[in-house]
């Protein structure tokens, strides 16, 4: 949580800046257009706060653009030393999400440890059952037998506290297709959500997907009617995805060709579109200097007509009170500031981060290994230019103890990659949505720190 | 030469002394690890003739001023007597040599020195003593000070300072540090330099030269009239005032007699020469550094920085357990086991000055509190040779990261039921791909299956015996690769 912390320091000082005036505004979900002007004397600056913007779904649902992904929920240590959800501050960020005209809620059975549904489910509890949307997922990875899986679904019903969900998916499809006819088609999983869907249980069915285009072809084109579909996008991975994952451009063409709605998930990758290189920052702020880095991506995501909703994983108030400024309402973006994100995009590719948006699907690692905080300190010293290309570099000693120091800092000796055996359980059993070859990437990592050590770069 | 340049110099190495055992970042060595090397028994240790002879002529000179200036066990008994002298005045009195003890202890120390007894000679040796004091009492508390600036620098965003680990290195070590410090406060609080003039080997060696030295305090007879206020103020408790004698073998040269005689009798001159001019009286300047240096001494305890909160996921780590090693490992430098026993003084200095945490104090009893080398936090690392840059007693030779990669401390031994390739049925050639020799192979379990897991095979001739790959591998709680530590060490 630290880290997060840490990196959303941008945009948690920003906010700072702009004053804590956004706070106070009603409830704006059904009530009147009337827009609010807010002042702040300190910076002068004004914001318009009106109303969410909405899309509507193939089933009528009036969903707000903005979503509230459940996955990174702020957590505490309990008196065991385990981790468990805030569920305090989670109800808080729900309440004031609900207040602010946000009704869809997407989760997952397997998120933050399996604590995420009930987490959801109790904070929603508190608010009317036809206010909210909610979503959650069949995610039966490794144990895809039909008992199983149904299991599961029933399990959602119990952890969400409700008699039918209105978003449900296939979770995280387009590793292979044996993946897929595995988990849902052999096992006859899909044709049981059907039937679920047309008893009502399931008001829409959908899927995620990360991987494969042969599979998103696949299961697009399949004789069923998708209510939805969930795809990775933003303006990074629009013409630039990542290892082998296909191009945002052409998932959502697919989408909207057929008129399916498009919920987005990363649209800021995890925080990495705005934990961007000084460089980049300045070049946002150059353009709308009181608008978080931040908001440029969700703009990018809402901007397209065929999504209906943008997922954002918000942790802390000051993420939620800005993403909400952002949609209410959405401001499009212009040809020219399309084009300055497609500059943007390439101007990103300049620096070699890993794409780790931080899911933590490759976790726990059976050998203690904290591989999303290596990768994320890899990153972070990248952005920051504190990664040596050779002892020659100019900054080379100031970046090699940035490096070394810092490390120690984010991941604790046992847990650094120097431990990583290289089992591969990390990406054999869940595998990683962005594509990264993580016992790779840790060995390459360690090798560095190798040579910033012994001083041999 | 006054009381008062006496003072000044004593606290300046004192002081830069102190900070070498507590300075883990290396840099004060750089500039004063010299003031280590000029300790008179690791000097002697070391066969560093230069030194030895020096430190003879310099007491054939000036007196035992090594003891008052040099020796930060001297200089530490007399800030713990000077803070005693605050409330009862002139509490000192002449009393005859303890010669048949300070011999006896003389030639126990020689005789464990031959026999090769390091404990013994460890226990005896002032300079180490006081290190051990150091590494053991102070050490923590600058390290959890530095720690709490860590804390801070991290949240300010800055790298000026890290954090690092604190444990206890060796439990008998600290208690021998405990016993050390209570015994010297007390003799120093009653008696002064009751220790220096009674069991420390290196006094008695000096108080031979000393008696013959060119510059030593004189009671000009004309002037006193024996008061006694010299002898009440000496805490070397030798100046016989009734005979105006003064045992100059016991003498430290602080000079305090010199200050104290109002009539001005007492002079530090070159021997025979009478002189007359008389001096003044002197405000104690020294006081207030001597004020500082206490401080440094007796700095309060601060809580530990906050360790830093995992997230969720993580399974559970432990450390890995200290494995039976037959033969202990001694740092590269050391050249063998015997000459390592016969040079260390166990000083700790390079415990302290370890970046790996690798060194700690022996506990066995013939080498008690001598540094050995294990490898369950962190292993000899290939670019460093701190140890060997510290080491004041030629215990640890000085070698370049060159001669490094080249001496082997021991070998790896594989503990083929602990390997996670037999226990949990995954490869992994973690050991292999962090040895640095290239001494480990990977190879498959059976030789007709080349699909099957692979294990480690080491060419022991190429092993340096550094422990990356003990450190590094996965088995818990005892690791599956182990290094056995060499008697003597070789070349490869």
């Amino acid at each position: 949580m630290n880290k997060i912390e840490k990196d959303g320091m941008n945009r948690r000082g920003f906010l700072k800046k702009l004053g804590a005036g956004v706070v106070a505004t009603s409830a704006l979900y059904g009530c009147s257009s009337e827009t609010k002007q807010q002042t702040n004397a300190a910076s002068g600056t004004t914001k318009e706060l009106g109303e969410m913007t909405y899309r509507t779904s193939l089933t009528g649902d009036k969903v707000s653009l903005l979503g509230y992904g459940c996955m990174r929920f702020p957590m505490k240590k309990g008196d065991d030393g385990k981790e468990y959800v805030d569920q305090e501050t989670v109800n808080e960020l729900i309440d004031y999400a609900i207040e602010h005209g946000v009704n869809y809620f997407d989760t997952s059975p397997v998120y933050l440890q399996g604590q995420s549904e009930s987490a959801t489910g109790i904070a929603l509890k508190r608010h009317p059952r036809d206010k909210y949307f909610v979503a959650t997922k069949m995610s039966n990875f490794g144990h895809s037998s039909f008992e199983n899986s149904k299991k599961m679904y029933e399990q959602s019903f119990k952890e969400l506290q409700v008699d039918y969900i209105d978003y449900y998916l296939l979770h995280s499809i387009g590793g292979s297709m044996d993946d897929f006819n595995n988990r849902f088609i052999n096992n006859g999983v899909l044709d049981f959500l059907i039937k679920e869907r047309e008893a009502g249980r399931i008001r829409n069915l959908g899927w995620s997907f990360h991987g494969q285009q042969e599979v998103f072809d696949y299961v697009l084109n399949m004789d069923v009617k998708w209510d939805f579909v969930q795809i990775q996008m933003n303006y990074a991975d629009w013409r630039h995805a990542s290892g082998r994952n296909v191009n945002a451009e052409y998932l959502y063409q697919e989408l909207e060709k057929r008129g399916v709605p498009v919920v987005i998930m990363e649209p800021l990758l995890g925080g990495r579109l705005s934990r961007l290189s000084d460089h980049l920052v300045g070049r946002f702020k150059q353009r709308r200097p009181n608008e978080s880095v931040a908001s440029w991506a969700f703009r990018f995501a809402g901007h397209w007509p065929g999504v209906l909703c943008a997922l954002s994983g918000m942790t802390y108030k000051e993420h939620l009170i800005d993403n909400v400024k952002t949609f209410s309402p959405l401001e499009y973006l212009s040809d020219d500031e399309l084009d300055f994100l497609e500059d943007t995009a390439q101007l990103m590719l300049q620096y070699p981060t890993i794409p780790c948006n931080d899911c933590k699907y490759c976790m726990p690692c059976p050998y203690g290994i904290d591989i999303p905080a290596i990768l994320l300190h890899y990153n972070k010293c990248v952005n920051e230019g504190n990664v040596p290309k050779d002892s020659q570099d100019p900054n080379y000693r100031e970046a090699r103890r940035a490096f070394l120091v810092g490390y120690d800092r984010s991941v604790p000796k046992l847990r650094q990659a120097s431990h990583c055996i290289g089992c591969g359980k990390c990406i054999h059993d869940k595998h990683c949505p962005q594509r990264i070859n993580i016992p790779a990437q840790l060995k390459r990592i360690d090798e560095f720190v190798e040579k910033l050590k012994q001083e041999t770069l | 030469m006054n009381s008062k340049i006496r003072r000044i110099l004593a606290i300046v190495f004192f002081t830069l002394i102190t900070l070498l055992f507590l300075d883990f970042t290396g840099t004060i060595h750089t500039w004063f690890g010299w003031m280590a090397k000029i300790q008179f028994l690791p000097a002697l240790l070391a066969l560093n003739v230069c030194v030895v002879v020096g430190l003879v002529l310099l007491t054939l000179l000036m007196g035992r001023i090594y003891c008052s200036v040099i020796c930060p066990l001297g200089v530490f008994q007399d800030i713990v007597s000077w803070i005693a002298g605050k409330t009862k005045k002139n509490r000192f009195s002449y009393s005859k040599p303890l010669s048949w003890l300070r011999y006896a202890m003389l030639a126990i120390f020689v005789v464990a020195m031959v026999a090769g007894v390091g404990s013994l000679v460890a226990l005896l040796a002032p300079y180490s003593a006081y290190g051990r004091m150091v590494s053991n009492l102070v050490s923590p508390l600058y390290l959890w000070c530095n720690n709490l600036f860590a804390g801070w620098a991290e949240q300010a965003g800055s790298y000026a300072f890290y954090s690092t680990e604190v444990w206890i290195k060796g439990g008998a070590t600290l208690i021998v540090a405990v016993v050390t410090l209570v015994t010297l406060v007390v003799l120093a609080w009653r008696n002064g330099r009751t220790y220096c003039n009674t069991i420390c080997p290196v006094g008695t060696v000096l108080g031979f030269f000393s008696r013959f030295s060119w510059l030593k305090p004189v009671i000009d007879t004309q002037k006193c009239n024996s008061c006694g206020l010299c002898a009440r103020n000496c805490k070397a408790a030798c100046i016989d005032s009734k005979n105006h004698a003064i045992d100059y073998s016991r003498c430290v040269v602080c000079l305090d007699c010199v200050d104290k005689c109002k009539k001005g009798a007492i002079k530090y001159v070159p021997r025979k020469k009478a002189v007359a001019k008389s001096s003044s009286a002197q405000v104690d300047n020294g006081r207030r550094a001597f004020m500082t240096a206490t401080a440094i001494a007796t700095t309060v305890g601060v809580s530990q920085a906050q360790k830093k909160k995992l997230d969720g996921g993580l399974a559970a780590v432990s450390r890995q357990q200290k494995p039976l090693r037959e033969t202990p490992i001694v740092p590269p430098g050391a050249l063998s086991a015997r000459n390592f026993a016969q040079h260390c003084t166990a000083c700790q200095l390079c415990v302290q000055a370890c970046p790996n945490q690798v060194l700690r104090p022996s506990t066995d009893m013939m080498k008690l509190m001598q540094p050995e080398a294990s490898y369950e936090r962190g292993y000899c690392r290939p670019e460093c040779t701190k140890c060997s840059e510290v080491c004041p007693a030629g215990a640890i030779r000085p070698i370049d990261r060159a001669e490094k990669s080249s001496i082997q401390i021991g070998h790896a031994v594989w503990v083929e039921k602990n390997c996670v390739v037999n226990t949990d049925g995954v490869s992994c050639g973690n050991c292999a791909r962090h040895c640095p020799t290239g001494a480990i192979q990977m190879v498959p379990k059976d030789a007709n299956d080349p699909k099957s897991p692979k294990i480690p095979a080491i060419n022991t001739e190429r092993c340096i015996g550094c422990g990356a790959c003990e450190n590094l591998c996965p088995s818990r709680p005892f690791s599956a690769i182990y290094v056995e530590g060499h008697e003597v060490h070789r070349e490869i």
